[in-house]
């Protein structure tokens, strides 16, 4: 076995304590008195890589790239899960690891090959090598603090990659020294992807991935949200990143300028608070095509009614009705409420919509329509943003699911499969 | 990890525990002017100004010896004795926080860096006890054979030294008040230690209370063999060895299970 990856439920949490001191408290308690947060900076990830396959992990900050990463080198123990894998793992997670500046090169390349578990004989006979791959010529028995960062970086990189490893971990170490050194870096590692090293690489940069890997991961929010070919996997992190600027800029001027919006009704019962959540329960407004999310209302009742009726209305740019139901229709709310009673409604919704922009309205009335008793017509109350996602692209207001097949003289040419949107 | 695991990974990384020791030697010795001088040149002062302190300005005597070098050789069997220990303990606190990120990113047998810590002091306390020996012949003071009873009595020490510097260590990690707490425990522990006076001059309650201090026993040995060129007496010795024994015990299980969750508070 050699350079084949599992991971399966792979997960980690950190405890955060308020104060140093609560830590303290848990452990004199023997864990009885909890007193910590426990954050997932990872859950559920499960994916294998074959051996001598290349796979890309992208996500933004915090998606918790690196954390995997320490997990797969083993300098983190994982909460949950497990992960196999088989031969030597070599990881440049940062370059010039165990350096000292005071002493020479040759002197750096033995301890930092000793810290990678290589014996002294082993370094020795590869010393040519990593000297000729270098470049630095007579300074490798100067002292690395005489060198300049180019030269330190390559050094390191020469001794890091000088034995082939069974799996290579990359971290956004390809942009070491000049156009040459890159490019004889990125031989190098197309040298052992050939030779068969399976290889992991981290990075923001799409080029890097597209370049180097035949497969791409996409996390977020510590989850694995997709797993597939580089391209389509960089349209999604595109797009999230999108969302996620769009997501800021309508929260902020939503905050800034207040809700514009009409309201009417009798408000015998009057929406207190309504919000527009992703699926994990965070108020958003910006989502990708398919995406889940779930509209929150929160009704005070001011006067003594009897089956309220709960109703929610997307409508487009231009004011078109797109989509609207409400509780009476989908599972009426029995009972009578007295005044100060109140209640959280909740709508769980795929947002099968087209790209654009929309407005979400809700009301509080009586019967099926508010036509009869409106108690509450809250007008616009907020606007949301759908972009491009793993959808693939189509016009007009609504994402049908479509599956194409294609046959020539009965004979299947094409076939592709419907893709829905973000479907955790 | 268990033990034996701890101990092959420590073989199979020998070359790197030894490249820090050595990398630490030559930092030493080998990047200042004076070089050597300084690990002489520093525990010599401290002999001097104890020597001057206690022995001429408070007129402190050893009893039945008319030796005038008495006092100084008590005071180095003691006191070297003691910043090896003193040396192992506080590097040992605070090397995980010192390796911090090669921690993080590499990965490699957590082991190692205690040892290396241990190896490295004992470098510095063997050049340091050498020259002391010398001393000792050229004087005409060697003490014969007794020595060789250093061996065990320094064993029993160390094993303290790295146990309890384990410990502190990782604790150190979770609680960045244990360094502090340790800097003032050591201040009472080495001045309710006799190394730079006698027994006795303090007075009978303070005496009742050395028999707590582990490492009474053990400095009243290396004092006996210098000075009196004596055996030490081994039935004193049995509860350090005991709690050399807990306090071993005890770090290993500490570090066991502490030393992955350290990582993540780094």
């Amino acid at each position: 076995m050699s350079g084949e990856l599992a991971v399966s439920g792979l997960g980690k949490s950190y405890r955060r304590y308020a104060r140093p001191w609560h830590r303290l408290c848990e452990w004199a308690t023997g864990g009885r008195l909890v007193w910590h947060e426990t954050f997932w900076a990872l859950r559920g990830i499960t994916f294998s890589v074959a051996s001598g396959e290349s796979v890309g992990i992208i996500g933004l900050n915090g998606a918790g790239k690196s954390t995997l990463l320490k997990i797969l080198t083993g300098t983190t123990q994982p909460t949950e899960g497990q992960v196999q894998l088989g031969g030597r793992v070599a990881a440049l997670l940062e370059l010039g690891m165990g350096f000292h500046p005071d002493f020479s090169g040759r002197q750096n390349v033995m301890m930092a090959g000793q810290l990678m578990g290589l014996p002294v004989r082993e370094i020795a006979r590869m010393m040519p090598d990593i000297e000729a791959f270098a470049e630095i010529g007579e300074y490798i028995d100067q002292p690395i603090r005489t060198y300049s960062t180019g030269m330190g970086v390559r050094l390191a990189f020469s001794v890091a990659t000088a034995a082939r490893p069974e799996v290579l971990i990359l971290d956004e170490t390809l942009s070491v020294g000049d156009a040459y050194f890159q490019h004889k870096c990125i031989r190098r590692i197309k040298e052992f992807q050939e030779a068969g090293t399976t290889i992991l690489l981290v990075s923001h940069d799409p080029t890097a991935v597209k370049t180097l890997c035949g497969r791409a991961l996409l996390l977020d929010g510590g989850r694995l949200i997709q797993d597939g070919p580089p391209d389509l996997v960089l349209d999604h992190y595109n797009a999230l990143i999108a969302k996620r600027e769009a997501n800021q800029e309508i929260l902020q001027a939503e905050a800034a300028s207040g809700r514009m919006t009409t309201r009417s009704g009798t408000f015998e019962a009057r929406i207190a608070a309504i919000d527009l959540l992703d699926a994990d329960g965070r108020p958003a407004r910006a989502f990708t095509v398919g995406e889940r999310a779930r509209i929150r209302a929160r009704v005070e009742f001011t006067s003594a009614l009897v089956a309220p009726t709960v109703g929610v209305l997307i409508r487009d740019r231009v004011g078109n009705d797109v989509f609207g139901t409400n509780s009476f229709h989908l599972a009426p709310i029995d009972g009578t409420y007295e005044p100060g009673d109140e209640m959280t409604v909740d709508f769980d919704i795929q947002l099968n919509l087209g790209v654009g922009g929309y407005t979400l309205t809700a009301a509080v009335h009586s019967d099926a329509t508010h036509l009869v008793n409106n108690y509450d017509w809250w007008d616009k109350v907020i606007g949301f943003q759908i972009l491009p996602g793993p959808a693939p692209p189509f016009i007009g207001s609504a994402w049908l699911p479509v599956r194409l097949h294609v046959e020539r003289h009965g004979k299947m040419v094409t076939s592709g499969q419907e893709r829905g949107g973000a479907r955790p | 990890m268990k033990v034996g695991g701890r101990l092959k990974a420590l073989w199979e990384y020998r070359g790197f525990v030894l490249g820090m020791v050595a990398r630490d030697f030559r930092g030493r010795y080998l990047g200042s002017a004076l070089g050597a001088s300084w690990a002489v040149l520093n525990p010599l002062a401290q002999i001097l100004i104890y020597t001057l302190v206690f022995s001429q300005v408070m007129q402190a005597r050893l009893p039945n010896t008319l030796d005038p070098l008495a006092y100084s050789l008590y005071l180095c069997a003691g006191l070297l004795t003691w910043n090896y220990f003193v040396e192992v303990l506080l590097r040992s606190q605070t090397v995980f926080l010192e390796q911090a990120n090669l921690l993080k990113k590499v990965s490699f047998p957590r082991v190692t860096l205690p040892s290396y810590v241990f190896l490295s002091a004992s470098v510095n306390f063997s050049i340091i006890w050498a020259l002391f020996l010398a001393l000792l012949l050229v004087t005409g003071r060697w003490p014969g054979w007794a020595l060789v009873a250093l061996v065990p009595l320094l064993l029993i020490q160390q094993v303290l030294a790295v146990g309890l510097g384990l410990i502190l260590g990782v604790t150190n990690v979770f609680f960045r008040d244990v360094a502090q707490a340790v800097g003032v425990g050591l201040q009472f522990w080495f001045w309710l230690t006799p190394i730079v006076y006698p027994l006795n001059a303090v007075p009978e309650i303070v005496r009742n209370l050395m028999a707590w201090n582990p490492l009474y026993p053990l400095v009243a040995s290396y004092q006996s063999i210098i000075v009196e060129h004596r055996w030490p007496v081994w039935s004193d010795l049995w509860p350090v060895c005991v709690m050399a024994t807990v306090v071993a015990g005890v770090s290993e299980t500490v570090f066991r299970h502490l030393a992955g969750p350290m990582v993540d508070e780094l």
